[in-house]
């Protein structure tokens, strides 16, 4: 565990270190290349699109990888889903991320969402309803660092980076160089411990 | 934010700063798309009640909720139960006993959205007061500012605003002066002494009666407009002098630095707080500007005050 810093003394443990963030970011981005190159030789027809917070750096960092992976260079855009939510009414007024179309748009593209955590899925549903807006997609894809569990919706990923069995009342954060310093993931016992 | 925006002089600078932050993301969410509609106020109803004429600020008002999907019902005292003398209050109570959860209120009087935010449940938004209050105007007032001058981000501290004219009669003004001192800004009022309010003295701001030598200091120039449909007497001798010692003309825009930009709340009198080629000039003025603007910020302010749970 390089980065104990950032590990709270609080029932929180470190599921993956920096190590092993880049090691499955660099997988994830190999299962990019495959499944694509399947999809076909078009690579002006892929985007990545990135929800914040975490999404964005994330997204980012797979485009780096498949370039780096002799993959297609692919443009990289931002979903804030906040305003297509369905708990918006739950409580109060919550504040608007930016939205950011790749280059080019998603009409007509194979359009790969990336966000952090998969857990509910509403927050994927949000964003398949804020796609809409935008165009119409060829079709869209879903690619999570971590998948939780617990889903309320019937959605799945396409590339999953970890799978992590949890109990509904723990907490699971990815931390970014980007956002907070350093990589990791962690998971803590109790719900808002952080 | 409170469950109402009634007065500019309400908003703490973090709050300003949040509504022109909000703004700046709802417009950029629907810069270049193809449907103009965002999702979050699906099932609201705003009402937008005007007891005097208006163009821009009830339309603004009506699209902004729109494109945030609200239903919208829009009130106009002409033609309704208020010329068979049904009252303010009445009249609220009857539209909200229909559901709305935000009345957008005009109203000659001043204090008239104070006294009905304490009659009704929801939200009340300030649209124009007599000649006390127009919050939303300073709003988009400073977003425009922020865009044009800050890039788009933080406050206004620094900048320096002139503001020209019928200060007296003007809402504008005054919310104006309330928000810029909030954002920082240092304000300079110039006008005749007779379209000074009294108690001016008390405003965060400077006062002055020579227009030409406060402009090569300014970034910006506001003109406000001559209402001369609230004047009862003559607040100057004619027209023609007022344009000549308070009028901003091409003459005069030659006195400000390259950057700074000129703006009017609208509508204008052309040739007399305004010459037309000033309106039009398609570098300073940013008179069409302001009225798009206004849209992203009424959106701003109905979503933070529609946008989440019920208190």
């Amino acid at each position: 565990m390089p980065n104990a810093a950032l590990v709270p003394d609080d029932g929180t443990s470190s599921v993956l270190d920096a190590q092993d963030v880049g090691r499955v970011v660099d997988r994830m981005a190999h299962q990019i290349i495959e499944r694509t190159a399947k999809v076909g030789p078009d690579v002006a027809g892929i985007a990545l699109l990135g929800i914040p917070t975490r999404g964005v750096p994330l997204a980012r960092r797979l485009a780096a990888r498949v370039a780096a992976f002799d993959g297609p260079t692919l443009p990289v855009g931002e979903l804030d889903t906040t305003l297509y939510r369905d708990d918006l009414r739950l409580r109060g007024v919550r504040p608007l991320g930016q939205t950011v179309e790749p280059l080019g748009g998603v009409t007509d593209r194979l359009v790969i969402l990336v966000d952090d955590v998969l857990f509910s899925g509403r927050t994927i549903r949000a964003a398949l309803d804020a796609i809409r807006d935008l165009g119409r997609p060829r079709a869209v894809q879903l690619a999570v660092l971590v998948d939780r569990g617990h889903r309320q919706l019937p959605i799945r990923a396409d590339y999953v980076g970890k799978n992590l069995p949890t109990a509904i009342e723990q907490t699971v954060r990815v931390l970014l160089a980007e956002t907070d310093g350093a990589d990791a993931v962690l998971i803590a016992d109790k719900a808002g411990s952080r | 934010m409170n469950r109402h925006l009634l007065s500019a002089g309400d908003l703490d600078r973090a709050t300003a700063v949040d509504i022109l932050d909000t703004a700046e993301r709802l417009d950029h969410a629907l810069a270049g798309r193809e449907v103009k509609k965002l999702p979050p106020l699906r099932g609201r109803t705003v009402v937008n009640l005007f007891y005097e004429d208006s163009t821009r600020t009830r339309t603004s008002f009506e699209l902004a909720a729109k494109r945030l999907s609200a239903d919208v019902v829009n009130f106009s005292a002409k033609g309704s139960s208020v010329s068979k003398g049904e009252s303010l209050k009445d009249t609220a109570l009857t539209l909200e006993a229909m559901g709305s959860d935000a009345v957008v209120v005009r109203h000659s009087y001043s204090g008239a959205a104070h006294r009905l935010a304490e009659w009704v449940h929801g939200s009340v938004i300030n649209a124009g007061d007599g000649t006390h209050e127009h919050p939303t105007q300073a709003l988009l007032d400073a977003f425009t500012m922020r865009r044009r001058l800050r890039g788009g981000e933080g406050d206004l501290a620094g900048l320096r605003v002139v503001i020209v004219g019928d200060v007296l009669h003007s809402r504008v003004a005054r919310s104006n002066v309330l928000l810029l001192a909030t954002l920082g800004a240092s304000v300079t009022l110039v006008a005749p002494p007779t379209l000074l309010p009294v108690g001016v003295d008390a405003w965060p701001a400077a006062t002055g009666f020579d227009l030409d030598a406060v402009l090569p200091a300014s970034d910006v120039v506001m003109m406000l407009r001559v209402q001369r449909e609230r004047m009862t007497e003559s607040y100057f001798p004619s027209a023609r002098e007022y344009a000549r010692r308070y009028g901003l003309d091409a003459r005069r825009m030659a006195m400000l630095h390259d950057d700074a930009i000129v703006m009017h709340p609208g509508p204008m009198n052309r040739g007399m707080e305004i010459a037309a080629e000033v309106a039009d000039d398609p570098k300073r003025s940013t008179i069409v500007e302001q009225v798009t603007n206004g849209v992203s910020v009424r959106m701003a302010v109905l979503y933070l005050l529609l946008g989440g749970a019920d208190e």
